[in-house]
């Protein structure tokens, strides 16, 4: 059994939760995910890793909530406790593996979109800590879906934030944000790293590709054990099939096939997450064939 | 009685059994039992425990169910088996101990595992218990999978006296025998959770929900948590794919993701949150023991189901009773069939399957003759879902984060075959881990090999 020691919520269905897990927060990296099962009923629910604290054996989520098992973790309250919570899962992010010298020479652009927003903090975070500060953009469809953004000031160069509606910073989506930073105020990226929606992973992909930035996304497909077992989070990266609870979950995002990856995510979508997605994703949701109005 | 046939089992009607989970055979009472086990010549030079991998003793335990001690019969079995309720369900008996079972020779052998089935059973729900072992050395021992070479080689050492922690990936102990074998061939909660509780009252701790090599690695436990011996018991679970156009369609599953979904995680249980897309037409690829268990479980969760194999029937790799049953519960075997491709609809959704007939040729390094296309032999079956199930290979993630860890070319862990210790001292590994897919009562036996080994190799570094 494992502790929730806190829960706070972060914006409307937006939860974090603090979970005592010594053996995860002992060995958990930046980019790792974790899989979390409430009770005997529950699913497993792949959640990354938001925050740690090695000493105190305790680990952050944040989730939204789209579908009935999320809206029941939403129930928890602190200081109960969930059955399982295992990991951490998939490979650390590249900027953990990379060494000092070769990350100080790197202007890095982080993107984040919605609840993607937590799991880049700890990456800033790490850079921060090796005293590299990046730059960051923020986008979410309006103000109120606005998480994280103290402490994203606190650990980054830079944070834009803009919102599809405009209620708050610029008004436009995260790629309308890059094009401005690059082609209007002089801003060079030697890498650029998007964790979000998967909708706008492949938007800023495609105009990364455009620019000549590398880029990373973090997928998140549909799992059932994280493990390498099951091959139900595959996903086609260049010519080849790829786990993403083994191989990734960050990829290239340059090689990444997302309209594939896009129908993948549908398979088990209830009909109320996938209408939540799709309103979270706002402009970014330009695919006219992603699936999600129809099955 | 005809002495010369066994005592027919009782098995649930075919009709009835697929539309439910609840287990097809029904076991022997107590008179079959006794009436099949007097069949037994109770031979001195017992040729059926030359069959069995760990060589039960098969004619002392026979002899007791006779007698109607069936107490007896099971503290007989126990000295050698710690999951005899699972191997007298699952074990390919017709190719093991019933093989060399000497009333075979003129006749059929006598039903040693449904014996074997019934007095674990009696013993159950008698609620006999094993002991707990008085003497503890206090040497800390780690087992990583709690598949059945985990949690023998667990049970094994704990009756030694060792403090052993089974270190398990999942949320739930028991590997295949939970999340891969369905709950109508080997029940869940009766049958699997008795025996990992019998295993848990040697004093075995079981920590689920630790990924070696993720949570924690193999040198780490050895260096910071004290372990003084190591167990890889960690299965091969990677699953493979064919590689034919179409597989990443919505719809298109491994075997290994349909059972898991439906076993491990109840999906057939509405009460259950995790979903499962059915199919209302489904083709298993392949045809091994996983695919049968594939093809009836979506059989019972109400589609009509289709076996896609590309040698013929005498090639097919399962165990013989399970295709019977597959048959007698209405599954189509489209046989020296091979997929060529999976027809997707504008939707990413699966929508059928193009296959080219077989015909079987020269006989290949296996010794089956292999399988080659007939030409223009194209032909297609509309279909909603695919389940492949073409055999799986260890999962390399234990193998790639501990070192000088040696794997073979297809990532098996290379051990000592009298000991069952690896490359790296300390370190020893059984079951699928190293074999490949095998079976579950070949795993046992290397789990009980390596406890010897652990065993053997602590005494020895002591003096
Ligand atoms: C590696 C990884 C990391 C993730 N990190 C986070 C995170 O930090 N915060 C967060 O809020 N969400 C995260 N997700 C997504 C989260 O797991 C899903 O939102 C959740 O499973 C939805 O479940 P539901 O039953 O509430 O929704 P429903 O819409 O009812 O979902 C039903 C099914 O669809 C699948 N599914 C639905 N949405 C997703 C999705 N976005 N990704 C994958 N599968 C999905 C699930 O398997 C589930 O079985 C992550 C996913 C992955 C794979
Ligand atoms: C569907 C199906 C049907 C079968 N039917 C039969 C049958 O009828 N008869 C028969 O004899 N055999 C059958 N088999 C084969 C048999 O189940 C296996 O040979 C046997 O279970 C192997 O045992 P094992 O202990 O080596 O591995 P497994 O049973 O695979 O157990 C390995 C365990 O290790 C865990 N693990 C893996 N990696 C890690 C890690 N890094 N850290 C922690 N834990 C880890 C896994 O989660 C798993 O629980 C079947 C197999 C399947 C899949
Ligand atoms: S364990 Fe398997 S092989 Fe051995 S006697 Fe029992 S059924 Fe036969
Ligand atoms: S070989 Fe057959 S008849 Fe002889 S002891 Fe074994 S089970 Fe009995
Ligand atoms: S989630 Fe099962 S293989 Fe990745």
């Amino acid at each position: 059994m494992y502790k929730i020691v806190k829960k706070v919520s972060l914006a409307s269905n937006i939860y974090l939760m603090e979970i005592e897990a010594s053996r995860v927060a002992k060995s958990c990296q930046p980019g790792q995910f974790i899989i979390v099962k409430m009770d005997e009923k529950g699913e497993r629910i792949p959640l990354t890793i938001c925050d740690y604290q090695r000493e105190a054996g305790i680990v952050t989520i944040v989730f939204q909530t789209l579908g009935s098992s999320t809206k029941r973790l939403a129930e928890y309250k602190e200081g109960e406790y969930i059955s399982d919570f295992s990991g951490p899962l998939g490979c650390p992010s590249e900027l953990v593996k990379e060494s000092f010298e070769e990350l100080r020479k790197k202007n890095v652009l982080f993107v984040a979109g919605g609840v993607g927003t937590a799991p880049v903090y700890p990456q800033l975070k790490l850079l921060k800590e090796r005293g590299i500060e990046a730059d960051c953009i923020i986008g979410a469809r309006n103000k109120d879906l606005i998480i994280f953004e103290e402490e994203m000031k606190k650990v980054s160069k830079n944070v834009y934030v803009t919102t599809d509606d405009g209620t708050y910073g610029l008004k436009g989506n995260v790629n309308d944000c890059i094009k401005d930073l690059v082609q209007n105020h002089g801003k060079h990226y030697d890498l650029v790293i998007a964790i979000g929606p998967i909708v706008m992973m492949k938007y800023v992909s495609i105009l990364t590709k455009e620019l000549g930035i590398r880029t990373i996304v973090s997928m998140n497909p549909v799992m059932v054990d994280g493990t390498g077992m099951c091959g139900a989070c595959r996903l086609t990266v260049g010519n080849d099939v790829k786990f993403a609870c083994v191989d990734g979950p960050e990829f290239d995002g340059h090689m990444v096939d997302f309209d594939e990856s896009i129908i993948r995510q549908q398979m088990y979508k209830t009909a109320e997450g996938r209408a939540l997605l799709k309103e979270q994703e706002g402009t970014a949701h330009k695919s006219k064939n992603c699936g999600c109005s129809d099955k | 009685m005809d002495i010369l046939k066994k005592v027919p089992v009782r098995e649930q009607e075919p009709k009835i059994r697929a539309t439910n989970f609840d287990e097809v055979c029904i076991g022997y009472n107590i008179e079959e039992a006794k009436e099949e086990a007097s069949r037994c010549l109770k031979c001195k030079n017992a040729k059926c425990r030359e069959g069995c991998p760990v060589s039960i003793d098969i004619p002392g335990f026979i002899k007791e169910v006779e007698a109607g001690n069936i107490e007896k019969a099971s503290n007989i079995i126990s000295l050698y088996s710690a999951l005899p309720a699972v191997c007298g369900r699952v074990c390919p008996q017709e190719s093991q101990c019933e093989e060399k079972c000497i009333r075979g020779i003129k006749g059929e052998a006598v039903s040693i595992g449904k014996l074997e089935r019934f007095v674990a059973d009696w013993a159950r729900e008698h609620g006999i218990k094993p002991e707990m072992p008085i003497y503890k050395n206090g040497k800390k021992i780690a087992v990583i999978g709690s598949g059945p070479a985990g949690l023998t080689c667990a049970g094994e050492l704990a009756r030694m006296g060792y403090d052993v922690t089974v270190f398990e990936a999942l949320h739930k102990a028991g590997g295949v025998l939970v999340y891969g074998i369905p709950e109508f061939r080997l029940p869940k909660n009766s049958v699997v959770k008795t025996e990992i509780d019998n295993i848990k009252a040697l004093g075995v701790k079981i920590e689920t929900n630790v990924i070696i090599g993720k949570s924690v690695t193999i040198d780490e436990l050895i260096e910071v948590e004290g372990f003084e011996a190591v167990f890889i018991g960690s299965g091969a679970g990677l699953p493979k794919f064919m590689g034919i156009p179409g597989e990443n369609a919505n719809g298109v599953f491994s075997a290994n993701e349909y059972l898991t979904r439906n076993n491990l995680m109840k999906a057939f249980d509405e009460s259950y949150d995790t979903p499962i897309y059915k199919g209302k037409k489904v083709a298993v690829v392949g045809g091994g023991n996983v695919a049968m268990d594939a093809a009836r479980t979506a059989l019972r969760l109400g589609a009509q189901v289709y076996i896609i194999y590309r040698r013929s029937e005498e090639e097919l790799p399962a165990r013989v009773e399970e295709v019977h049953h597959a048959q007698e519960e209405g599954i189509i075997f489209k046989l020296l069939t091979n997929p060529t491709e999976i027809l997707v609809d504008d939707k990413g959704w699966v929508r059928g399957i193009k296959c080219i007939e077989m015909e079987l040729g020269e006989p290949d390094q296996s010794g089956r003759r292999k399988p080659v296309e007939k030409q223009n032999s194209e032909f297609e079956i509309e279909l909603d879902v695919v389940i492949m199930s073409l055999g799986t290979s260890p999962n390399p993630l234990i193998s790639s984060t501990t070192q000088s860890l040696d794997v073979n070319r297809w990532k098996c862990i290379i051990t000592d075959e009298i000991t069952g210790m690896t490359s790296k001292e300390g370190v020893f590994a059984g079951g699928d881990a190293v074999t490949g897919a095998a079976t579950v009562i070949l795993a046992m036996g290397a789990g009980k090999t390596a406890a010897k080994g652990i065993d053997k190799y602590l005494k020895m570094k002591e003096n």
